[in-house]
Order: C-alpha cells, then structure tokens, then sequence
C-alpha cells in the first residue's frame, strides 16, 4: 500500500477520483466542482471597487477560496510526504521534442531550464506572466478552465463545455507547436 | 465552520493533481503533442465517473446530506467561450497549469510559478474592466 501510494498514480486511478469530486461536492452541500472562479473571488474580496464584475457578496463562496487553498496544501503534502521518487515519465518523442527545445532536465515537475529562479530571463516571463494573464483572462471569458468546462461541463454533456474545451485545445495547440518552438526553439 | 470540509477535499484534490502528475508542465506539452495517453486517460476516465455519478444522483434522487435538492446548471454560451477558451488554452500550454494546478505547484514550492498565478489574477482584473467591450 505505502508502495503504491509513493508511486506515482496511473490515470485509470488519478481520473476516477478526480471524477468523484463532482458528487462528492454536490452531495456534501450542492457545489460545482471548478477551480477557476475562485481567482474572481480572490479579486472581489481584494480590490471589489475596480469594475462591477466583482461587485458581489464574495462571502457566499468561501467554500470556493476553502477548497483552493486546500489544493495547495494538497501540493504541499504531496511534495514533502507523497513525493513520486523518479523524475517523470514521459515519452521518449516528448523528451526529444523538449531536447532541441534546450530542455534536458526532467527530474522536477516544472523545466529547472527555463522555471528555475537563476534561469528566469525574458523567454521565461514572457510564459510566466503572458500565460497567467491569458490563463485569468480566459477562463472568465470563457466562464470556467478544466476542471468546470472539461471534467464537469463534459460529463454533465454540456455542448458549451465542449466547444469551450475545444477552444483550450486550439489554444494549446497553437502555443504548443508554433509559439513555444518560436520562444525557446 | 460548515465550509471547513471544503479545504479537506480541495486537499484531497490537491494530492491527487500531484500524485498523477497532471500539474506537470511536462505532461501537459506531451499532451498538446499527442504523445502519450496519460492525461486524455485522467480526463476522460473523470468525466466518465463524474457523467456516471450524475446520472447515478438523478435516476436515485439523491439529496445532498442537509437534504436539499441537487441542482446542477449548465454553463450558458458566449462569444467568450470560444474565444476565451483559445486564449486560456495559450496560458495552459505556456505555463504548463491550469487554475488547480498553479495552486498546487505553489503549495509543492515551485515558487516561480506564483509569478503564473499573481499574473492570473491580474488577467481577471483585465477582464472585470474590458468585460462590457468585449463580444458577449
């Protein structure tokens, strides 16, 4: 047990949980399982004067700002307790793709190369800054990310949830082959 | 005190996103790439449990545990849903997160990307201002 548990998990265990996080939060006090619309609450409880977008009673969604902050603990826990004990396993096309891209390290979660302090140079904040503004701005045009549009939209088979999941793909895609290859390349 | 069982299963999500490695910038181009299985087996094998689960409450009539009625809304459409979803797209694959994973990394001590997560927030407040200029 404590084997597996310090491997790393397979998706046919790591996405059916993640999937009973959606009765699990509706059962326990009908909420919808998502992630994104707690960065709306974040601003509205911090700076609501800014626009009527974030005139509201933030208050009513602590739970949401409850169940983030447990995300990070969750990270937390898993890098000091649960921490996976090789580097990632990803395939051998992704390596060498990432190779030619100057990325050789694969022994963290995130590329030392290009996220690590004493590496971050432009290139970097262009990712860092450029796709956290895009990642806060999306995702409330869109009204939600993955976990409310793709995991929660899709298997409520909402048709929005999949053309905006389609979109994160479009996305993704573009930045992933032309955009990426372009800044790191 | 009610809301304190939502930090445990954030939690308990937070372990999971690490554990299945789905908060890896690295998985995440390996997905845009098509290169692997892993993360289209993590999402399709969530979305079958959570349709499952949905149609397992209604068919049962299952209330949540004070005894309401669940409801669950669908997401109207926009001109943004499209839109928006290609521009957080950009975000995922440059950043390698999404909004659940930048809260875990940052809790894991993958410090760099708070920069990721405060831009975050700023783009929220980019769209607060620009909402009622942007299509609808």
């Amino acid at each position: 047990m404590l084997e597996f548990i310090s491997q790393p998990w397979p998706w046919y265990v790591a996405g059916p949980l993640i999937g009973l996080m959606i009765p699990l939060l509706l059962i326990a006090g009908n909420k919808p399982f998502g992630v994104s619309s707690s960065l709306r609450h974040i601003c509205a409880a911090a700076l609501p004067t800014i626009s009527d977008y974030f005139k509201y009673d933030w208050k009513k969604k602590t739970w949401n700002l409850l169940f983030i902050a447990g995300i990070a603990l969750g990270g937390y826990i898993g890098a000091h307790f649960l921490s996976n004990p090789n580097a990632i396993d990803i395939s051998v096309e992704t390596k060498s793709l990432l190779n030619e891209w100057g990325i050789n390290d694969f022994s963290e979660y995130i590329p030392s190369e290009i996220f690590a302090w004493e590496n971050i140079n432009a290139s970097s904040l262009i990712l860092l800054i450029g796709g956290g503004l895009l990642i806060g701005f999306g995702t409330r045009y869109a009204n939600g990310c993955t976990s409310g549009h793709s995991i929660y939209g899709l298997a409520q088979l909402s048709w929005v949830s999949l053309v905006a999941t389609i979109g994160f793909f479009v996305g993704g895609l573009i930045a992933s082959w032309i955009i990426l290859p372009l800044i790191l390349g | 005190m009610k809301n304190l069982k939502y930090l445990l299963f954030g939690t308990i999500f937070g372990i999971i996103l690490y554990k299945a490695e789905v908060i890896s910038w690295f998985r995440i181009q390996e997905m845009f790439h098509f290169q692997a299985l892993h993360m289209y087996g993590v999402i399709g094998s969530a979305v079958a449990t959570g349709m499952i689960s949905i149609l397992i409450i209604k068919k049962k009539n299952i209330k949540t545990i004070s005894g309401e009625v669940i409801e669950i809304f669908q997401k109207d459409y926009t001109k943004g849903t499209i839109i928006g979803g290609a521009m957080f797209g950009l975000g995922w694959a440059f950043t390698g997160a999404c909004p659940g994973p930048l809260f875990a990394l940052v809790g894991a001590g993958y410090w760099p990307i708070a920069i990721a997560l405060v831009s975050a927030i700023l783009g929220v407040y980019l769209y607060g201002i620009l909402k009622n200029k942007l299509p609808q």
